[in-house]
């Protein structure tokens, strides 16, 4: 479990006040405990990505949601793929797996 | 390792700002995190990066400037990335559709892989659920797609289906009939038919949006002389008028007289564009020919010449 100070600390250029309007924003989601924040790892690194969006991309906080929007879906559609490669691997016969990657090979692009 | 000017793309005295822009801009493009999967992304990015620390720092750049350092060592370490959390399942923490708790939830069956895993899901459920939609394919004339049409398709079941192909039709659009696909379950709807219209090509007409085209050969004295001609159209032959001194290449309109009005849309127009033909010149012209003396030459080739 890691603190609100721990996250400030750890990465350079973040303010408190930015950590706490991202949190107030929901752009990031650490669970709340009776002793403040405790943030996960995933939370710490989207923190950092953020920043460095803001910072060094300068896409400004007005145009950040339409960016993590996006940024979720495509994570969200990663893990879908990967979950469904997973489950291929394990239900689907290997002889069907050839025929599907010949078929995906064969798709124009 | 390449140097860094190159990998950022600036002459060797850029100002500080240069290169700040420079790497933002190669930053905004190769983010790993933005290009998940992506190893060049990654590749280019540990290069950018690298190369930026050297010479967004005055001190570290006017070292290398000097050669009192090389290039090397200077990517970055890899450090934790948002995109090994947000690809694990601790990135369901953020997902727009799932739960966190993991599993595939009804949204993540949604539109992409519902007809792929559609089919098991309905069987698992007691609940009413509406049939599939069933495709066919169903080809037709040029003319019965410009007018509309009503054709009958035998399904592999061995029911058949009146298909009304509505005027305009045009080649790869699918009609959906409603409730005439795979039945219900549990009381469910039925699914749709979707039929994908093939439309054959025509030997004469060309389709243009709600406008037909056509090549309209016509005889030499009727491009000169001018005078009616019988025009075919998608709605039967029309009488039109060739004007005198008409030439190959002419286009002349019918309006209204293309694809018939439909879904709100007007009634298009018909261009014949003429194509003079001589047909087996007899004496007599050839006679004609060899005495003529044009007054005005013209050099149909002119265009050609200009161009090469």
């Amino acid at each position: 479990m890691i603190g609100i100070d721990v996250v400030i600390a750890e990465i350079s250029g973040l303010t408190r006040q930015d950590l706490e309007r991202w949190i107030s924003k929901a752009w990031v989601r650490p669970d709340e405990s009776a002793g403040g924040y405790a943030f996960r790892e995933i939370d710490v690194a989207r923190a950092r990505l953020i920043l460095e969006m803001r910072d060094e991309m300068e896409i400004n906080e007005d145009a950040l949601p339409v960016v993590l929007l996006l940024l979720d879906q495509l994570y969200d559609l990663r893990r879908q793929m990967r979950d469904l490669n997973n489950a291929f691997m394990q239900v689907v016969p290997r002889d069907v797996r050839h025929d599907l990657a010949a078929h995906l090979a064969a798709l124009p692009r | 390792m390449a140097d860094p000017y190159t990998t950022l793309g600036v002459p060797r005295d850029a100002s500080q700002d240069a290169i700040r822009d420079a790497y933002r801009k190669l930053a905004k493009r190769h983010h790993p995190d933005l290009n998940p999967g992506n190893a060049k992304a990654e590749e280019t990015f540990k290069a950018v990066s690298g190369a930026n620390s050297i010479l967004s720092d005055p001190e570290k750049r006017g070292k290398f400037d000097r050669g009192e350092i090389d290039a090397s060592g200077q990517e970055q370490a890899p450090r934790g990335s948002y995109r090994d959390h947000a690809e694990g399942g601790s990135g369901r923490r953020y997902s727009r559709t799932g739960s966190e708790s993991g599993g595939w939830s009804d949204a993540e069956f949604g539109d992409i892989f519902n007809s792929v895993f559609g089919e098991r899901r309905q069987t698992d459920d007691a609940r009413p659920s509406p049939g599939r939609d069933e495709h066919y394919a169903l080809s037709t004339s040029f003319l019965d797609a410009v007018n509309g049409a009503t054709r009958r398709l035998t399904l592999p079941d061995g029911r058949t289906l009146d298909v009304k192909i509505p005027p305009g039709t045009t080649d790869g659009q699918v009609l959906r009939l409603r409730g005439l696909g795979g039945p219900g379950r549990n009381g469910g709807p039925a699914g749709d038919a979707l039929i994908e219209v093939h439309v054959a090509e025509h030997r004469h007409f060309h389709r243009d949006g709600q406008d037909i085209r056509l090549s309209l050969p016509v005889t030499l004295s009727e491009a000169v002389i001018g005078g009616n001609v019988e025009v075919p159209t998608p709605g039967g032959p029309v009488s039109m008028r060739v004007p005198p001194h008409a030439d190959s290449g002419t286009e002349l309109r019918l309006r209204g007289r293309g694809v018939p009005a439909h879904d709100g849309l007007a009634a298009g127009d018909l261009y014949a564009k003429l194509n003079v033909r001589l047909g087996a010149p007899d004496e007599a012209l050839e006679e004609f020919l060899r005495n003529w003396k044009p007054k005005t030459p013209i050099d149909p080739r002119q265009d050609m010449r200009e161009q090469s």
